[in-house]
């Protein structure tokens, strides 16, 4: 006995994830790549991208949902569809911070020799390096490697917690740019936000190895 | 959780066929329990152990012990007849008698002495009231009760059994012949069934034991597999074999 279509089926929604997750890790390398060299143009491109991600995610979603109606999903099976369905608003998330962080950019007010954005390029790598290993791990179903990624989030805040302090000595010691550091601000609770996404990409990871949903991302606001 | 029946190193032959192997089990008190498993695995054969059904086949030999409310109900002092009114039995095919809705009902606890009509009534009126059917035959109680639908005469059956008050209610694939309705109805029957009896069903419909059962067992191949809650058992199954079975990719 064997389940033909619908091991199609999840196969196909496995892969269509993975492509979301890729194009998503292309938005991301875009993004860092704006952010280092200032690149407005680059960066109105992402910000207008977010469009078809949503599509993107609007379809998976579909597919989901006929998977449960047409196939009754159990056990193992209904597990992966229903981490699918959790971890698609991550990834999407993950893109929303891209086009958001692009946003800012685009406006071209940012202090381009700030050592800071040094800092923050540096942040938006390590929230990358995540979301990659996440993504991976959705593959492999490692959970050990899921863990990982969960504790990699620490790297990302102290990076947060880091950065915070430099603009506050900045803004200490010009505060008529107030605004532009404050835009500063914005973008690294962006970051900080997606490896929160990305810890939680990998929770749902372990949820479909393990059945039991760890709560391995503390600080989440 | 109070166990109602206990079954301890269980093996069951018929002939040199070996159906059961060392099964070993605790029901619940008022709890629904499903068993599931493919065809031939010994699930029906576990549930007829339960009020020694199996004692009509010709070579079929038991080792073991089956006890309920912690009676040996294989030590050769039980009474049989007793043991099949306080473990009653629902069939895979509805089978009312050929005689009228009231006589169906009044049938068992004629049988066990009870003449006065007056009793009769009220067993009869309270029994199709359980089985949620008296609304629905209140008026053609004196009418043959094969001129009932499937689901009905189902449902009357179960009747039947709850009419000697029995403490088990022992169910075979009991809406494997009806529709979607008709077995939506007998599930939820089961749903009130709990409250007063220990209920226990063959199912091969495995959302069916998913929607009903507090407990379920998987049986192959003689043995049981894994006997779990069954929200662990759908959701989070420890056994690969259970996983494969009940997601569909058991070959």
């Amino acid at each position: 006995m064997s389940r033909k279509i619908f091991d199609r089926e999840l196969e196909s929604l496995i892969s269509q994830m993975t492509d979301m997750g890729n194009t998503v890790d292309q938005r991301i390398e875009e993004t860092i790549a704006a952010l280092r060299t200032m690149d407005l143009e680059k960066a109105a491109e992402v910000a207008n991208s977010d469009n078809e991600i949503d599509q993107t995610e609007h379809a998976i979603e579909k597919l989901c949902m006929n998977l449960i109606a047409l196939q009754q999903p159990i056990a193992t099976d209904l597990r992966v569809i229903a981490a699918c369905l959790k971890i698609l608003t991550d990834i999407e998330r993950e893109a929303d911070q891209c086009a958001d962080i692009c946003e800012i950019l685009t406006v071209g007010e940012l202090n381009t020799n700030s050592l800071a954005i040094t800092h923050v390029v540096q942040m938006l790598e390590a929230a990358r390096d995540m979301f990659r290993r996440a993504m991976d791990v959705f593959l492999s179903r490692d959970v050990e490697a899921a863990r990982e990624v969960c504790e990699s989030d620490d790297i990302v805040d102290a990076m947060f917690s880091k950065i915070i302090l430099e603009v506050c000595g900045i803004i200490t010691e010009s505060p008529q740019n107030v605004m532009r550091e404050v835009d500063l601000l914005f973008i690294i609770k962006y970051v900080e936000r997606m490896g929160d996404h990305a810890t939680n990409i990998a929770e749902w990871v372990i949820y479909m190895e393990t059945g039991v949903h760890p709560d391995l991302n503390t600080k989440e606001d | 959780m109070e166990s109602k029946i206990s079954i301890q190193n269980l093996n069951l032959y018929y002939g040199d066929f070996q159906a059961l192997k060392n099964v070993n089990m605790e029901i619940p008190c008022n709890k629904v329990t499903a068993f599931i498993g493919p065809s031939g695995c010994g699930k029906s054969t576990c549930l007829k152990t339960l009020n020694r059904m199996n004692d009509m086949i010709e070579n079929c030999k038991i080792t073991g012990k089956v006890t309920i409310d912690g009676e040996d109900i294989y030590d050769p002092r039980t009474d049989v007849t007793l043991l099949r009114r306080r473990a009653g039995m629902v069939f895979q095919k509805p089978n009312p008698f050929p005689m009228t809705l009231y006589d169906n009902i009044a049938y068992g606890p004629r049988v066990h002495g009870i003449k006065n009509k007056q009793k009769l009534d009220e067993i009869v009126e309270q029994s199709l009231r359980s089985a949620a059917l008296w609304e629905e035959v209140k008026d053609r109680l004196r009418k043959s009760a094969l001129g009932l639908s499937g689901g009905q005469q189902q449902r009357l059956c179960i009747a039947r059994a709850l009419a000697v008050e029995p403490d088990i209610i022992l169910m075979d694939e009991p809406t494997s012949a009806l529709d979607p309705v008709s077995t939506l109805k007998i599930e939820d029957l089961m749903d009130d069934l709990r409250a007063k009896y220990t209920v226990i069903i063959v199912t091969h419909n495995m959302q069916q034991a998913a929607r009903i059962a507090d407990e379920t067992a998987f049986f192959l191949l003689g043995e049981i597999v894994e006997f779990t809650d069954t929200l662990t058992m759908f959701n989070n199954p420890k056994d690969e074999r259970t996983e494969r079975y009940i997601t569909g990719r058991f070959g």
